[in-house]
């Protein structure tokens, strides 16, 4: 059993949803290589080298990867795959995009977003926004699985000395084509490897609302922020804050949820945070069930004197 | 250009689910089901492209049991103009569904296929993917944003750092975001329409595809439940038991 796992990073460093995916790789049994696919990538090659439990690097250092492109990424996977038995990468947008195309290139069902290895054919997966937990065995020689990767733990990040390999692909597939990116950019942690979160709802009423009331509370806790479908929806805040089925899974130390009313929806993406608070005027909100601590009350003067109090 | 849209049948995205005692499924008799909310935002992009010209015929596809033809007729009231229901006994992998997709291409030549990213009954999100890796197409995922540009369509999407935008080569598959619309409600008059609108029903042996499962479910269970816990009267009071349990400092 020998095990390739696509590393998702930024060309010098690793993310932390690979150090996920390296502990879930491990679990299938045999050995754990990483594919560090983009352009510039030594330094995250290094870094992943160094990733214990990883017995190999593979580096595709190619101006066809440099953006991840599914088309080009897809074949160079289903190559090296010829020497592995599965191919697990982190259940990300980059990972969650391009997996299902090396699976069905390999003729495989893939087996998405999986919270636990009962056997290296056997995983437990989430369905139905995690209100059931399948058990699901696979059949095919190949395996290809993506990880919610706040289901495992993360690899330690050093420690490791693996061998590099620098690999080669067919380079680009002329089907697609970068054009821009509007990223984000914060100074906060990383929404999916934050130990606290505070996330706003639509109860918030506008995106100065998250500025001046979410925005200090964070500060003050070293917080990453999110948020609710609504409020994003309502254009409170960009949509890669947004936590829930379909947008971050999250599972941080603390989560504060202020004015969120805790749809199924929202609920499938927090409900793993180890305490959760609850800040809403409707005492009857969903978000009280699965609360740790809830309060009733209006979240514009709860937040405030929690901030200032802290 | 010709557009095609496949649509599911799922569990209404308002219905809480509950897992069978004998924990082989989940309950779904006398359940409300619709069209997966994901695949009725891409019925809605596939009515705008035609409203605006650039789209000539919308082709709506369901894989399922009989009573997917419901769901085909919403898309049809939507503004689809005609359906086709490949009949299954139970629901197929997404690799099955993606081969029966690419089979069906393969006769309508569609220059676009637009369906959801994900259904929110397996919440597998992977058929549009497998789709355009089995035509050699490219993919435009999490869609938020769709724009022609001569012969190449621009997709912005939904990425985890914010939004990137993509050019692809047509034919082209796009899997919708939540963002990419807002579906209208189909007019009582156009409800009518549909019923005479055509589907043509179908069988997976009729494409001479294999759909039979890769996956063995062995079971399905209840997540670990999450005790509700207890309601705080002040700020001070929420401060002191945070403390307590050591979330925070």
């Amino acid at each position: 059993m020998s095990v390739l796992v696509l590393a998702e990073h930024d060309n010098n460093t690793l993310k932390d949803a690979t150090l996920a995916a390296v502990t879930a790789a491990g679990q299938l049994g045999g050995e754990v290589h990483l594919l560090v696919a983009g352009q510039g990538v030594a330094g995250a090659a290094q870094a992943a080298a160094a990733v214990a439990g990883v017995a190999k690097v593979l580096v595709a250092d190619d101006a066809a990867y440099a953006n991840q492109l599914a088309e080009n990424l897809a074949p160079l996977l289903v190559d090296l795959m010829a020497g592995y038995d599965a191919l697990v990468a982190p259940a990300t947008s980059a990972g969650k995009n391009v997996a299902p195309r090396v699976a069905a290139l390999l003729d495989v069902a893939q087996v998405s977003d999986i919270i636990a290895v009962d056997s290296p054919d056997t995983f437990q997966r989430p369905i139905y926004a995690g209100n059931a937990v399948a058990t699901v065995q696979s059949s095919d020689a190949k395996k290809v699985i993506t990880v919610r990767t706040t289901a495992f733990a993360k690899a330690a990040a050093t420690g490791g000395s693996a061998a590099t390999e620098n690999v080669a692909g067919k380079g680009d597939a002329g089907l697609s084509s970068f054009v821009g990116a509007e990223l984000s950019q914060s100074d906060r942690p990383e929404l999916t490897s934050a130990k606290v979160i505070v996330s706003g709802g639509r109860a918030l009423g506008s995106a100065e609302a998250f500025q001046t009331v979410i925005e200090p509370l964070a500060d003050k806790l070293g917080a990453a922020i999110g948020a609710s479908r609504a409020a994003v929806d309502a254009g409170y805040m960009p949509n890669d804050y947004q936590v829930g089925q379909t947008g971050k899974i999250v599972a941080p130390e603390l989560y504060i949820a202020a004015g969120i009313s805790g749809a199924i929806q929202h609920l499938a993406g927090m409900k793993d945070s180890k305490v959760i608070v609850a800040i809403n005027k409707d005492e009857e909100a969903p978000i009280f069930q699965v609360a740790d601590f809830g309060i009733v009350g209006d979240l514009f003067q709860i937040v405030p004197e929690m901030t200032s109090k802290l | 250009m010709k557009v095609l849209v496949p649509v599911k049948r799922v569990v209404d995205a308002n219905v809480k689910v509950r897992v069978k005692a004998d924990q082989t499924g989940v309950e779904l008799a006398n359940v409300k089901m619709s069209m997966n909310p994901f695949d009725e935002i891409a019925v809605e992009e596939a009515v705008r492209l035609k409203e605006k010209g650039i789209a000539s015929e919308i082709v709506v596809v369901s894989i399922g049991e009989a009573k997917a033809s419901e769901t085909l007729r919403t898309a049809l009231a939507m503004g689809a103009d005609r359906g086709i229901l490949v009949k299954t006994d139970s629901a197929p992998e997404p690799l099955g569904v993606a081969k029966l997709l690419s089979k069906i291409v393969g006769e309508e030549a569609p220059g676009l296929v637009i369906m959801g990213k994900q259904a929110i009954d397996d919440d597998s999100n992977q058929t549009g993917q497998m789709l355009a890796a089995l035509l050699g197409w490219a993919q435009g995922t999490f869609a938020s944003k769709v724009e022609q540009d001569g012969d190449k369509l621009n997709v912005t999407r939904e990425v985890d750092g914010g939004l990137e935008t993509l050019a692809l080569k047509l034919p082209a598959v796009v899997t919708t975001d939540l963002r990419l619309n807002e579906p209208r409600y189909a007019s009582l008059p156009n409800i009518m329409k549909a019923k005479s609108k055509p589907i043509a029903e179908k069988t997976p042996e009729d494409y001479g595809v294999d759909i039979a499962p890769r996956l063995k479910t062995l079971k399905v269970s209840e997540p670990p439940k999450r005790q509700a816990g207890i309601k705080v009267e002040t700020v001070d009071e929420l401060i002191g038991k945070l403390k307590e349990v050591g979330a925070i400092a």
